[in-house]
């Protein structure tokens, strides 16, 4: 653990300050969306569908209706609200547009799809209310595998895609990819499963809605990672114009990309409480939760590697199928996990050709959405059994074959055609195996091997791109293209500076980090510095916080509008101080003269003229001190890099997956406050090792989820996470204003194939490779008593 | 309508009385009745820990027991930790040590470690970390909040060294 | 997730309880700790229309040792064991207080109740398994009085037991152990319900065949494992017990390869604790 200061060389941006938000979430005083009590406030659940696939034949809420404390229930045909489509500007062949209803009025596509809400006087009687409706389905076979949904003659999801495929892109067929195949010296072969997970907040989603007539406004508080697009999405679903939907976020109980995309259930209670005249509150139970929000992960990787002699990665094809659930979400669209996958699978290693088919494929599960890594976590975990792989077949050390092909030289412009700024691939490989050989662990290895235990190593390097910028989304085809964000500051009559960004921190810290930078751009006390977030009418657009893009984007915007306000203030100063420019700078919440440095005016002098004074402004200065500032990523993003290695013991009575050691050797640039980029690092690196060892949703043959309770969905303790220890790298951004690149996704990243890449090594002397994440302790002691007995 | 009884809680020293629901879980009652909406709930079944409030001083999920139960018994919540003064020795230790991000498990988590720290035999880390696997957190790890929770059991052990009863098996 | 609606009743004296559930009927259930009831609740996987609550009852949760045997009360708690000065120095009850640290978590342990977790006869719960092992009889009071139930026979089933609707556990007496104990469970996580557990008593003297095994996750219930227990007593090796496990396995029908493995190597580290103790 680094030891908090308060700041490194006088200044805010790498210091570990403490966090700004601590004392009120320490206190009880933190305020959620469930905190929050409207007068006359109603309570909301919703009727779901019993059934996987079916068609409603009756909806039948008369009984739900006379249940005491209800006082309305609505079904599809009863509310007016438009589908939400999610959409990508490709060919037909490419791409198939499809909708999601916000409430199901003909099919039911999955167990759990919301078909009617209720809304009663308290939460207990709207429950009694959900299960007095009675709904009549015709019940289909339930499409369980993307085999079923993809198998000829299966019946179709969506009428827009025929075939059951959302998206089915082919990409980069490098000439000669075939002969390379043909001379390669050794081809590795590798199906890599990854199983269907909960990105699981512990916070679940809600929505409190209230229709403002003063404002002629609806207000939607909601834990959402995207208030903007919440706020686009409800206001073209319920039929009001933008400005009619305010979107404001409390205190938020985490999202790791859960919430990142738009829930129906929050529009239905938008489109409740707009009817009823009466605040709606809806808390999702951990029941829907777990099986009726949004999942992720289900991907299945047919690969073939190519190899040279002496290691040298030749080429690469990879055949990759997403199981996406019932459903495109918005704005990403079910293209998520397939074009992430496709366009960035080479990764930190260099490649001859690349050949890549991807697919996400419609099936009767709930829907998905990116969660914290995107597809990455997946084909990392393919691209590091591959590594380790070749280093068997070629008999060479699988971290020389990294270092073989890792890219060494930037800027690199990669097969894929994505330029890779500088990063610290080799560095951080090389570090992280003298840290684990520093402790000892290869020759424990060997120690533990002799005696008949099993204890394995596993390494994965790896990078991730973080600040997608518009230029990057667009060329996803997205016809929401996200990238920019925008920053709006003022400083007040005292001097204190309320800074606002597009961003939404919900465990990242952000009221503490982008003060820091507001901090030391204008030169005065962090303490003096607030930032405001989650509230879409205090600015005018913004894509909030997904895909670790809000230090490297909504960072930079925050940076660039200090910037603007400190120039005003200069300029201001410059006129009463009758200097010029050159003559002064910012300095400890004052304006000094270089001359005479003892001679300078505080903010709160120049704030008073600002607004109490403005006749001693110079001429076309306008009153008051406000800026704007916006940043876009223009070129393909900046790229953080790691490696990890995990040192596990199996255990042979259970097939359990102790981890003995973790290591993680990170480099996001310039860390605007390491403590914090640390807890990203080891928050990320468990919920990889959730996914590589613990979570799943698998579901029957009917569509029936096998986890509605967290005593099937087991989420690792205290007791089954490692402690870890880190380093740290600097290859600051050369493209953005802070050199921060973002931290936000890398951990989960690298864990899953740190984890099957150590399990794996240790069952090496059984002859047994496990392919399939999570691994099951059950998988493990198959392999390790060759699967009979 | 649901049946309902006149319930007496102390909560964080402060009496109430409270008309519930014979159904309600003390959780509800404290969150939407006592207005101490410090105390969260995120699984309603007993496995997060995340409503984890002290019973007569003792740590117990306020999800997994009804509100009319705990008539007459002393409930302490998260609000009872800091005072004028300030946050007490766990609730700085938990921001020295960034032992939360999103801050949803925090009210459950120190209120496992106040009301477990006087169960622990040894303040061993290994002892910590059984205590704090009771509950779930999402977003650090865990690390940090053994860290946290480990440095304030030695602290406070050191300052009364008085050993639980039954310790030492 | 908030249960359906539920009548209160609130119990002053074990007689008065089993009052109310005749009266009441069928759709009343006691609730204690409520550790495994609310949460079935909020499901609505239960839904009693009454409740009868049994805590406010004065003088059941007793722990106390007479004649070498143990009385724990229905409403003592597994952290009143844990940490139960009288079970931990008994000479033939430690491994009682010892296997209380693998029941769920300190805030499960703090409200949850030795009655009724027997009564709930979950299969992979500790105290099922312990009462078994130790030959615990069970005391429930009814309508037709009190009545003593070996643990041996109380345990039906999954979640089943033989006591009647009206019945309500009020102690339970156990044995000393006679010989060394030693307990061994697994689960996914810490804390979880396990996949497989062992409880194991030595034989008292050498040659004595007065040993004890006693496993959940091979049958709805926990188990006797009669072929291992011989083992035992004859101080088999571990590929001898491994062996003997498999047979008693056998005749459970437990054809699952993995469950075998897990069950057979919970019975291993459990004797291998016994025999160190």
């Amino acid at each position: 653990m680094s030891e908090p200061k308060m700041s490194r060389d006088g200044a805010f941006i790498g210091a570990s300050v403490r966090r700004r938000e601590d004392p009120r979430l320490l206190t009880g005083a933190g305020r959620f969306v469930d905190d929050i009590e409207l007068t006359g406030q109603l309570h909301a659940q919703f009727v779901r569908s019993k059934v996987a696939f079916g068609r409603i034949l009756d909806v039948d809420l008369e009984a739900t209706r006379a249940t005491p404390g209800v006082v309305a229930a609505f079904a599809a045909d009863d509310l007016v609200m438009a589908p939400i489509a999610a959409l990508l500007d490709r060919p037909f062949e490419q791409f198939r547009p499809t909708e999601m209803p916000v409430l199901a009025h003909d099919t039911v596509r999955f167990i759990g799809e919301p078909i009617a809400i209720v809304v009663a006087r308290t939460p207990y009687a709207a429950e009694d209310g959900v299960e007095a409706a009675r709904v009549e389905y015709e019940t289909f076979d339930a499409i369980v595998s993307t085999d079923a949904a993809l198998a000829h003659g299966a019946r179709r999801l969506h009428d827009g895609a025929p075939d059951n495929v959302f998206v089915d892109v082919s990409l980069f067929d490098t000439p000669g990819l075939d002969e390379a195949f043909e001379r390669a010296a050794q081809v590795v072969e590798m199906t890599i499963d990854s199983g269907r997970q909960n990105a699981l907040p512990l916070e679940t989603r809600a929505a409190l809605a209230e229709w403002d007539e003063r404002e002629s406004q609806l207000v939607l508080h909601t834990p959402t990672q995207v208030p903007h697009l919440v706020r686009t999405a409800t206001a073209a679903s319920i039929g009001v114009p933008e400005r009619a939907v305010r979107v404001i976020v409390p205190d938020m109980g985490g999202g790791f990309g859960l919430k990142c995309v738009v829930g129906r259930e929050e529009i239905a209670v938008a489109a409740a409480a707009k009817r009823v005249g009466k605040p709606v509150k809806w808390i999702e139970d951990r029941k829907d939760a777990l099986t009726a929000s949004f999942l992720a992960r289900e991907q299945r990787y047919v690969a073939r590697a190519a190899f040279a002699a002496d290691g040298e990665f030749l080429a690469f094809e990879c055949d990759v199928v997403c199981d996406m659930g019932a459903y495109s979400c918005y704005p990403f669209t079910a293209g998520i996990e397939p074009l992430m996958a496709s366009g960035e699978m080479p990764g930190v290693y260099r490649l001859g050709a690349y050949r890549v088919r991807g697919r996400a494929v419609a099936t009767n599960k709930a829907p998905t959405a990116p969660y914290r890594g995107v597809s990455r976590p997946q084909y990392v975990m393919l691209l590091e059994q591959i590594m380790d792989q070749a280093g068997r077949q070629l008999r060479m050390d699988p971290l020389d074959v990294r270092r073989r092909n890792l890219i060494t030289e930037f800027p690199y412009t990669s097969i894929n055609n994505i330029t890779y700024d500088p990063g610290s691939y080799l560095e951080s490989l090389d570090l992280c195996e003298q840290m684990v050989r520093e402790e000892g662990w290869f020759e424990r290895q060997a120690e533990a091997r002799a005696q008949g235990r099993h204890i394995g190593i596993g390494f994965a390097c790896f990078s991730e791109r973080t600040g997608y910028g518009s230029s990057a989304f667009a060329a996803r085809k997205m016809l929401v293209v996200p990238g920019f964000d925008i920053s709006d500051i003022r400083m007040d009559l005292d001097g204190t500076v309320t800074v606002t960004s597009g961003t939404m921190s919900h465990g990242q810290s952000h009221e503490t980090t982008m003060a820091q930078i507001v901090a030391d751009g204008l030169q005065l006390d962090i303490s003096r510095v607030k930032l405001h977030q989650g509230d879409t009418d205090r600015i005018t657009y913004g894509f909030g916080t997904f895909a670790s893009r809000s230090a490297v984007i909504g960072g930079s915007a925050v940076q660039l509008a200090a910037r603007a306000l400190g120039e005003d203030l200069l300029e201001i100063a410059a006129h009463l101080m009758e200097t010029n420019l050159d003559n002064l700078e910012l300095r400890d919440g004052s304006v000094h003269r270089r001359d005479t440095p003892d001679e300078r005016l505080t903010f709160e002098e120049i704030a008073r003229v600002a607004y109490l004074e403005a006749h001693r402004l110079p001429k076309g200065v306008s009153p008051g001190l406000h800026a704007t500032a916006s940043f876009d990523v223009t070129n393909d993003g900046t790229f953080s890099n790691a490696t990890q290695a995990a040192v596990v013991e199996l255990d042979p009575d259970t097939g359990a997956v102790k981890i003995l050691r973790y290591f993680c050797v990170e480099d996001c640039g310039v860390a605007i406050n390491p403590q914090v980029v640390e807890g990203q690092a080891r928050g990320g690196i468990a919920q990889g090792i959730a996914g590589a060892l613990f979570e799943e949703v698998t579901y029957d043959a009917n569509g029936e989820p096998s986890c509605a309770s967290f005593m099937d969905y087991c989420i690792p303790t205290a007791m089954e996470m490692p402690d870890i220890r880190l380093a740290h790298l600097e290859t600051p951004c050369i493209y953005n204003e802070t050199g921060a690149k973002g931290a936000g996704e890398g951990g989960t990243i690298g864990a899953v194939g740190t984890i099957l890449g150590a399990v794996n090594n240790a069952l090496e002397p059984t002859g047994t490779l496990l392919e399939r994440t999570p691994i099951t302790p059950r998988a493990v002691h198959a392999a390790m008593t060759g699967g009979t007995r | 309508m649901s049946e309902r009884h006149l319930i007496e809680l102390q909560v964080n020293g402060e009496p109430h009385e409270l008309l519930v629901e014979a159904r309600e879980t003390l959780v509800d009652v404290l969150r939407h009745r006592v207005g101490a909406t410090g105390t969260h709930v995120a699984c309603e079944h007993g496995i997060c820990g995340a409503c984890t409030v002290l019973i007569d001083g003792e740590p117990a999920r306020s999800c997994l027991v009804l509100g009319v139960m705990a008539d007459g018994h002393e409930i302490r919540t998260v609000e009872s930790l800091a005072d004028e003064s300030g946050l007490n020795d766990l609730q700085e230790a938990f921001t020295a040590c960034h032992s939360l991000q999103c801050g949803f498990c925090t009210p459950g988590m120190l209120m496992l470690a106040e009301g477990g720290i006087p169960h622990l035999e040894d303040t061993s880390r290994e002892e910590v970390r059984e205590l704090v696997s009771a509950n779930l957190c999402r977003c650090t790890g865990y690390e940090t909040i053994v860290d946290a929770v480990e440095q304030v059991a030695q602290q406070r052990r050191s300052e009364d060294p008085t050993v639980t009863e039954g310790a030492s098996a | 997730m908030k249960p359906a609606p539920v009548s209160y009743h609130r119990a002053s004296s074990v007689s008065d309880a089993v009052d109310l559930l005749t009266t009441l009927g069928e759709e009343s259930k006691v609730i204690a700790g409520g550790q495994s009831l609310v949460p079935m609740m909020s499901f609505r996987l239960a839904r009693p229309e009454h409740l009868v609550d049994i805590t406010r009852i004065p003088g059941l949760d007793s722990i106390e040792l007479a004649d070498d045997e143990l009385t724990i009360g229905a409403l003592a708690t597994h952290q009143a064991v844990l940490e139960s000065p009288v079970v931990r120095h008994s000479a033939g009850h430690g491994l009682i207080a010892r296997t209380m640290r693998h029941v769920g978590h300190l805030p499960i342990r703090t409200r949850g109740t030795v009655g009724g977790s027997i009564a709930h006869a979950d299969g992979s719960a500790e105290w099922p398994l312990l009462a078994v092992l130790f030959g615990a009889r069970v005391v429930a009071e009814g309508v037709a009085g009190e009545r003593e139930v070996p643990a041996e026979e109380l345990f039906f089933g999954l979640y089943t037991t033989c006591l009647e609707p009206d019945e309500i556990v009020t102690r339970v007496i156990f044995p000393p152990a006679k010989g060394a104990t030693g307990f061994a469970e697994y689960g996914l996580r810490h804390g979880d319900f396990a996949l497989a557990a062992a409880g194991v008593v030595l034989p008292s003297a050498v040659g004595a065949t007065d040993a004890r095994v006693v496993v959940s996750g091979a049958a709805p219930a926990p188990t006797r494992l009669p072929a291992t227990e011989a083992a035992v007593a004859a101080g088999a090796s571990d590929e001898a017990l491994r062996q003997s496990v498999m047979a008693d396995l056998d005749e459970l029908e437990v054809d699952d390869d993995y469950q075998r493995d897990l069950v057979t190597g919970m019975v291993i580290k459990a004797v291998k604790e016994a025999r160190t103790r």
